[in-house]
């Protein structure tokens, strides 16, 4: 422990990462209880995987920085989910799953084409180390954005998720807020997933916010619990990965899998 | 009232209370190329319990999407108040008939009025004064005693309850009010009408309910609308619907007639 308390003074990229985490795992924490009160695990998966297709774009019209093409496209996959969904043709797990499975085969397609796919490697198991300075001005910004549209637009998300036509007849305009949710979230996983990883990112979203719900009796408990979580989870899956060497997303994501385990079984003890 | 319907038996009458009306005007839904609902009119008095009744399929829950607005409709809804002055859009109290959400949610029912109620976020604090609004709207329908109860964990009964004390909540022109299918017991069905019918006395309310329980329309219902074939084929008191054809010929002749006696019998006890 003291050897990391030292590498954190020490190293920059221990530093930032300390901070980068400490910042966007409440994030994660709060959007969580959104995401899986609307039932939403498998979009936050589908926006995740879209990320792929983003990159592979950038390649293509040869942007360095992939950040903005990833953008662009996960907001554009996450209306047409919900446009298409609208529509009430068929289920909405069928949708998202059509066009996940989409969007990742055209990121393979393009990032494979002439054999060079491995460098891209990086987002599949993201890499928190690489948070420099300018990610930590971005993160602190997002952070309080999200913070600041969480004190106004919560109740109105919560009533939508309680019942549409409910909150509509409140004068609550559903649409609108639907389609702010789901640009908030296309916007974290987004730029997070180069820290996160593709293949961990929904987990990190779900997870907090899963254990939460184990033991919460009400909307408070659960952003308490759920951003406790995701703070602590980051934390000590930094801690950890420091040690072991290995990827710091995934980490995370075991320890918040353990408090799901441990919640779970504190709710059993409560039936 | 124009009905289009020729067949039409009872006719709506029209507003003789002198006070308050909801008019529903030639109302038609059309999704792609499937004509839902087609010339329903119907003229609700306010303190009147109006029953919607039909086969599934009829359009019943469209009808309620539609007067919410949420359906795109031809035709017109007016509300107009006390002295015949139309005063547009009536504000409305909506009953659903189930939740979207998971039930293992953890949302309080302190929490779900706050969020409908209050500009305070529902995860940072709730002000003393939502919490007594929250509990006098509870106590309307006999209900205070929940609101510390998760949402998700309530019978259907009494989650029915706490979805009308939020429906009265500011008290509305227009009540209306979709009937879960199941998951309530005859008991707790019996106890909502008592309280929707003693409400709509005290409040003046209009009424309407989409319902699938026969014996209590008959019982609590003054008007009855049957919809059918997409379109209102038939409308009026209890005795009247449940004595044509069109409706024995969907529910039965025993339990259409049978409740109509049912209904006399309690009547005269």
């Amino acid at each position: 422990m003291i050897d990391f308390i030292q590498s954190i003074f020490q190293y920059a990229f221990m530093r930032n990462a300390l901070i980068g985490i400490l910042l966007i795992t409440p994030v994660f924490g709060i959007l969580g209880t959104m995401i899986v009160n609307n039932k939403m695990a498998f979009f936050s998966d589908a926006l995740g995987h879209s990320a792929l297709t983003g990159i592979a774009i950038g390649v293509l019209f040869g942007i360095k920085t992939p950040i903005w093409s990833m953008l662009i496209f996960s907001i554009l996959l996450a209306i047409a989910i919900i446009v298409v969904k609208n529509a009430n043709t068929a289920s909405t797990d069928t949708i998202i799953g059509v066009f996940s499975s989409t969007a990742v085969a055209l990121g393979i397609v393009i990032l494979s084409y002439n054999g060079g796919f491995n460098k891209n490697m990086v987002y599949l198991i993201g890499d928190f180390l690489s948070i420099n300075l300018t990610d930590l001005i971005m993160l602190g910004v997002v952070f309080i954005i999200v913070l600041v549209l969480w004190v106004f637009i919560f109740n109105k998300l919560l009533l939508v998720s309680i019942n549409q036509s409910l909150a509509g007849s409140r004068g609550i305009n559903v649409r609108l807020y639907e389609y702010t949710f789901t640009l908030i979230m296309a916007v974290i996983v987004t730029i997070s997933i180069q820290w996160v990883g593709i293949l961990v990112i929904s987990s990190m979203l779900i997870l907090p916010a899963a254990s939460a719900r184990n033991i919460a009796k009400n909307i408070r408990q659960y952003h308490i619990y759920s951003v406790a979580i995701a703070v602590i989870s980051g934390f000590c899956g930094l801690v950890l990965s420091y040690f072991l060497g290995s990827a710091t997303g995934a980490t995370v994501v075991l320890i918040s899998a353990s408090f799901f385990a441990a919640t779970f079984f504190l709710k059993l003890k409560s039936l | 009232m124009n009905h289009h319907d020729p067949n039409q038996k009872t006719q709506c009458s029209t507003c003789t209370c002198g006070l308050c009306c909801t008019k529903i005007k030639n109302f038609g839904v059309i999704r792609g190329k499937t004509e839902i609902l087609k010339d329903v009119n119907l003229h609700i008095h306010c303190g009147d319990l109006t029953a919607i009744i039909g086969p599934n399929g009829a359009g019943k829950s469209t009808l309620l999407k539609a007067i919410l607005g949420e359906v795109p409709h031809s035709g017109e809804l007016i509300f107009l108040s006390g002295k015949n002055e139309t005063s547009g859009r009536p504000l409305i109290g909506y009953v659903p008939q189930k939740l979207d959400f998971d039930y293992s949610s953890p949302v309080s029912v302190l929490d779900f009025f706050a969020a409908a109620k209050s500009r305070v976020p529902v995860w940072f604090t709730h002000s003393k004064n939502t919490r007594n609004r929250a509990i006098e709207s509870l106590a309307k329908v006999q209900a205070e005693h929940l609101l510390n109860r998760r949402l998700g964990a309530l019978s259907g009964g009494e989650l029915q309850r706490v979805l009308l004390a939020l429906a009265l909540d500011p008290i509305p022109d227009l009540l209306l009010l979709d009937e879960p299918v199941s998951g309530i017991d005859q008991n707790g069905l019996k106890m909502f009408y008592k309280t929707v019918s003693e409400l709509r006395e005290n409040f003046d309310l209009s009424v309407i309910l989409v319902s699938h329980d026969l014996p209590l329309v008959a019982q609590f219902a003054d008007r009855v609308v049957f919809l059918n074939n997409n379109t209102v084929e038939c409308c009026g008191t209890s005795e009247a619907v449940f004595s044509d054809e069109k409706v024995i010929d969907v529910f039965g002749f025993d339990l259409a007639k049978g409740l109509a006696d049912k209904r006399g019998g309690k009547l005269n006890d």
